[in-house]
């Protein structure tokens, strides 16, 4: 049995038919084929898959496609606009974020909802609101330097 | 090489992979969709130790989808796994008491599993989803046996392998036995003997293992997309001794790959089977590991039991270090896994100090758990915290400052050579001036006087030293040969320039976090005094590589960098022989000065290397004699190891209450030599520090020993350290070039793993030191531990 679904990805249409029990990102990355969102762990511990969905960072492994029907939806592809990197996106490359980039769309998809609710967030808010996303390269101290860079762009604007 | 303000070596420039990361545009292996994909999905033992009396996989292949399935039986004339180091007597290998017995390891195992998660079978189908629905309709008859896990009750355990000597895997010894003795026997020596349990770990890379298999029927080429850090090993390891096929017809692409930390060093079984499976169904396979299985089949890391002793003169000098370690190999012997607890391990007990004498014995044991192999740092961590954790415990025993105990032992600065007792020489250290460094940026006596005022409040402060040594820039081919590798270990660099004097290099290192298409950039550029927007670094690709050894004990710079190097200077030196006939000069006469070569002293007489280029590819007016060209390539074999060091401090506060340990500073000075790019550098260092924290505090693979069950098979279970688990770490560096390589740089990629686990574990037990606590057996230090500790200590015990 296969179940309509209708979306929206990163401004664009999307409608397949799928079977109930797929993931959300599992029809992210191979039936849409949006590789960029990663799956790297199967107990939602990671944090690697992690998207926007309806305004909200969500664990893209933790919904059914079903689910997400008629969501509008923004996966890391989405980010940056005509061509100009989101401040976080550059946050991370200027602060050395990221080494294997395994992790790093997840986790830039995670900074963003923790700086639309924290816009001046301390080191110590930084940290405890990462706490869904493993990093193995960074011990986190670049990526918590990338979100404060970030922060500190996106409150200039 | 002195490292200047105005040169790109030593600069920390962004890195030029970041923009396809963080646009979410890398390119995985499990990103790799291919016309006519197949996938894998591989059937495996539930139980540690088992009999396989029959598989029935009729039900499977009539589920929907399936395209095929094998089991052991089908795959004949596939040999086993190989195991690449050797441990022999009759290869006249150093240390050797009783000869390794070389296993089989079968990609899919047909007699007995021996270990959970042993792939018994393998189900090929038209989606993902139908390939893991019908492995659950593979019927496997089992007749479970006992199993042991557990190191130290692994001799007497059920017999693993068909081999006379039982679980005992190998025997080895290096030092000198009697002159330890006798160290001991000093008189008035101070002997402190220690159990100390460096548990076993699982590396987590973010990304889990896979690969695409490609066989064309049509030109009997077979193309291997791997998560490897050393696709050429992976090639000739899968060619020559596992599946036989012809290596020039094989191609294998590490493409991007999210982490290594060694796990992805080894050949494994499921990249096997799917290269055999697809020529054998002549269609592209796809397999990625769940996390489940990572946890299962990916390397697992240390598991050593020792029993370490020293003695110390009254004065602090340390006379004598003993240490008898049992290594958990686990099932099976993975590719370099008899190379870990010996010649990666023994050879470091010397550490940073002057010692009377060292004698250390291994017992490599099997047991019904994961192959265990290298993991970052790959037996120079479990050096490291045995005798860091040791000098410790002297200074305990003497009541002396732990800081001034390793100040009175350290060998003195030297460059050039220092031997050591056992069996290496090391290449240039100034092991005091790394201390220092670290003193002046920790402020020592201001800590010690917070601590003594936070402990008549009750609080628990501790600080705990780790003053390191490494052997990276693995390894001069002679040497490993002697010591049983059964591979050369050098590196290949090829620098082509084009005729518009664009250049690509081609590394046989392989970046999977590294950076290296930055850092060998800046190493090119800065050589050729061109912009860095002219290079491209092309790696992972047996295809376009010439050859390589791969990234593993800090050696892409170190070796990988030092053969492109090579191939620079042979481009300068033929560049002079046409720069000299463009400017009708002599050859002698000609020098390289910032992308230009000129007539020495006359920068009027020169012409730019873009022209020299051009010049080789339209040879009108060019040489007699010479061919036309620029294009090199180079094979550099290091004379030595390189030896990075440093000093870490780390700072704890236990809570009495209950246990739990929290990181409240880290401050880490390494000596990696020269750098190319220290904000690399510095972010390997900061990973490094949060592994080993990791392992000193969270971490660890458990087993049950009596059902042989993987307690931590998942990321729920195993504890990865989180953001907000750790600190803000300080990093500083004192500059030690070596002058074993011509670029002075040593390795950096290891150093926070090793030096930071005995630095959190000496910080707790000098919290506790006010209760009489000296040591603690076991990590990881959870709460559960300590408070443990602390109420034995409290009772009197």
């Amino acid at each position: 049995m296969k179940l309509p679904v209708k979306m929206t990805i990163n401004g664009q249409s999307v409608s397949h038919e799928v079977e109930p029990r797929l993931l959300l990102v599992h029809y992210i990355r191979e039936t849409v084929g949006l590789t960029g969102t990663h799956v790297g762990c199967d107990t939602s511990q990671c944090g690697a898959c992690t998207i926007e969905m309806n305004g909200q960072a969500v664990k893209a492994c933790t919904l059914f496609a079903v689910q997400a029907n008629g969501a509008t939806i923004t996966t890391i592809e989405g980010l940056a606009k005509n061509g100009d990197l989101h401040p976080i996106q550059q946050g991370f490359w200027e602060k050395h974020g990221l080494q294997c980039g395994f992790c790093t769309p997840g986790m830039i998809m995670a900074a963003k909802q923790l700086l639309e609710r924290y816009p001046k967030p301390s080191e110590e808010v930084i940290r405890h609101q990462l706490e869904g996303n493993l990093c193995r390269c960074t011990g986190y101290h670049n990526i918590v330097k990338a979100i404060e860079w970030a922060a500190d762009k996106m409150a200039a604007k | 090489m002195a490292v200047t303000e105005d040169r790109l070596f030593g600069k920390s420039i962004k890195r030029r992979e970041d923009p396809r990361f963080i646009t979410g545009r890398g390119n995985y292996v499990d990103d790799l969709k291919l016309p006519g994909m197949t996938y894998a999905a591989f059937v495996r033992s539930p139980h540690a130790h088992a009999r396989i009396k029959g598989i029935d996989v009729s039900q499977a292949k009539a589920h929907p989808g399936v395209v095929a399935v094998f089991t052991g039986k089908d795959m004949t004339g596939v040999n086993s796994l190989p195991c690449g180091w050797d441990l022999r007597k009759e290869k006249n290998i150093p240390g050797v008491v009783q000869d390794l017995a070389m296993v089989p390891h079968m990609p899919l195992t047909s007699d007995v599993a021996r270990h959970v998660g042993d792939p018994v079978a393998v189900v090929i189908a038209d989606s993902q989803a139908a390939a893991t629905d019908a492995a659950e309709k593979v019927s496997v008859s089992w007749e479970p046996i006992p199993a042991v896990t557990a190191t130290d009750k692994a001799e007497k355990g059920p017999k693993i392998h068909d081999v006379p000597t039982g679980n005992v895997a190998f025997k080895w010894a290096l030092g000198d036995a009697a002159a330890t003795d006798a160290a001991f026997k000093t008189a008035g020596a101070v002997t402190v003997k220690k159990r100390i349990v460096n548990q076993r770990l699982v590396a987590n890379a973010m990304e889990p293992r896979a690969c695409v298999a490609r066989y064309e029927d049509a030109t009997g080429e077979l193309t291997l997309w791997v998560t490897s850090q050393n696709p050429h090993v992976h090639r000739l390891l899968m060619c020559a001794f596992v599946l036989g096929i012809p290596e020039h017809k094989v191609r294998v692409i590490a493409p991007d790959v999210g982490g290594g930390f060694g796990s992805k060093i080894f050949l494994y079984n499921e990249e096997v089977v799917c290269s055999w499976a697809s020529r054998r169904i002549k269609r592209p396979i796809r397999w990625t590991a769940s996390r489940r299985e990572a946890y299962m089949t990916d390397a697992h890391g240390r598991d050593h039991v020792t029993d370490a002793e020293l003695a110390l003169s009254k004065e602090g000098k340390i006379l004598g270090l003993r240490v008898k370690t049992t290594a958990n190999l686990g099932a099976y012997l993975s590719t370099f896994a008899p190379a870990v607890p010996t010649f990666l391990y023994g050879t470091l007990l010397n550490g940073v100090y002057a010692i009377g004498a060292i004698h250390v014995e291994v017992t490599g044991v099997f047991t019904n758990t994961t192959a265990v192999d290298a993991y970052r740092g790959a037996g120079r961590p479990e050096a490291c915290y045995v005798l860091e954790r040791m000098v410790d415990a002297g200074a305990a025993a003497l009541k002396m400052d732990p800081a001034e105990l390793r100040r009175k032992n350290f060998i003195p600065k030297f460059s050039g050579a220092f031997n050591t007792l056992v069996a290496v020489t090391y290449d240039s250290g100034d092991y005091a001036g790394a201390l220092d460094k670290l003193m002046q940026v920790f402020d020592y006596k201001k800590f010690r006087a917070e601590q003594e005022a936070a402990r008549k409040q009750g609080r628990l402060l501790g600080v705990g030293f780790s003053t390191y040594i490494e052997a990276c820039s693995i390894a001069p081919s002679k040497v490993v040969g002697a010591l049983g590798a059964g591979a050369g270990l050098y590196e290949s660099g090829t620098v082509r320039v084009h005729p518009t004097g664009m250049v690509t290099v081609y590394t046989g290192s392989h970046s999977h976090g590294q950076g290296h298409e930055t850092t060998f950039a800046q190493l090119v550029a800065d050589d050729l005094g061109i912009p860095m927007e002219q290079v491209e670094v092309i790696h992972g690709d047996t295809g376009q590589i010439a050859f390589g050894m791969g990234t593993y004990g800090s050696r892409s710079a170190s070796v990988g960098g030092t053969a492109i190097k090579m191939s620079l200077n042979k481009i300068k030196e033929k560049g002079k022989l046409i720069a000299a006939h463009l400017l009708e000069a002599s050859p002698k006469d000609i020098e390289f000065v910032k992308g230009q070569f000129q007539v020495k002293g006359v920068p009027a007489k020169s012409v730019p290397f873009g022209a020299v280029s051009l010049t080789a590819y339209v040879p009108h007016n060019y040489p007699e004699g010479l061919e036309p060209g620029l294009d090199e390539t180079s094979f550099y074999d290091p004379s030595n190891f390189c030896f990075p060091f440093g000093a870490h401090a780390c700072v704890v506060e236990v809570e009495p209450e209950t246990g739990k340990v929290t990181v409240v500073r880290y401050v880490a000075v390494d000596d990696v030599g020269n750098v190319i790019n220290p904000m690399i550098v510095d972010g390997m260092v900061h990973g490094g520090i949060a592994q080993g924290v990791g392992q000193a505090l969270w971490e660890g693979a458990v087993y049950d020993n009596d059902s042989g069950q993987l307690m931590t098979g998942s990321m729920m279970d195993y504890a990865m350290p989180k953001a907000d688990m750790l600190p803000t770490y300080v990093t500083d560096r004192t500059v030690t070039p070596t002058p074993v390589n011509p670029l002075g740089v040593k390795g950096a990629g290891e150093t926070g793993t090793i030096a930071s686990t005995p630095a959190v574990v000496n910080a707790v037990v000098d919290a506790l030191s006010g209760l009489g606590v000296d040591h603690i057996d076991a990590m990881p230090l959870t709460a559960e531990r300590v408070w443990k500790t602390i109420q034995a200590a409290k009772a009197g015990k």
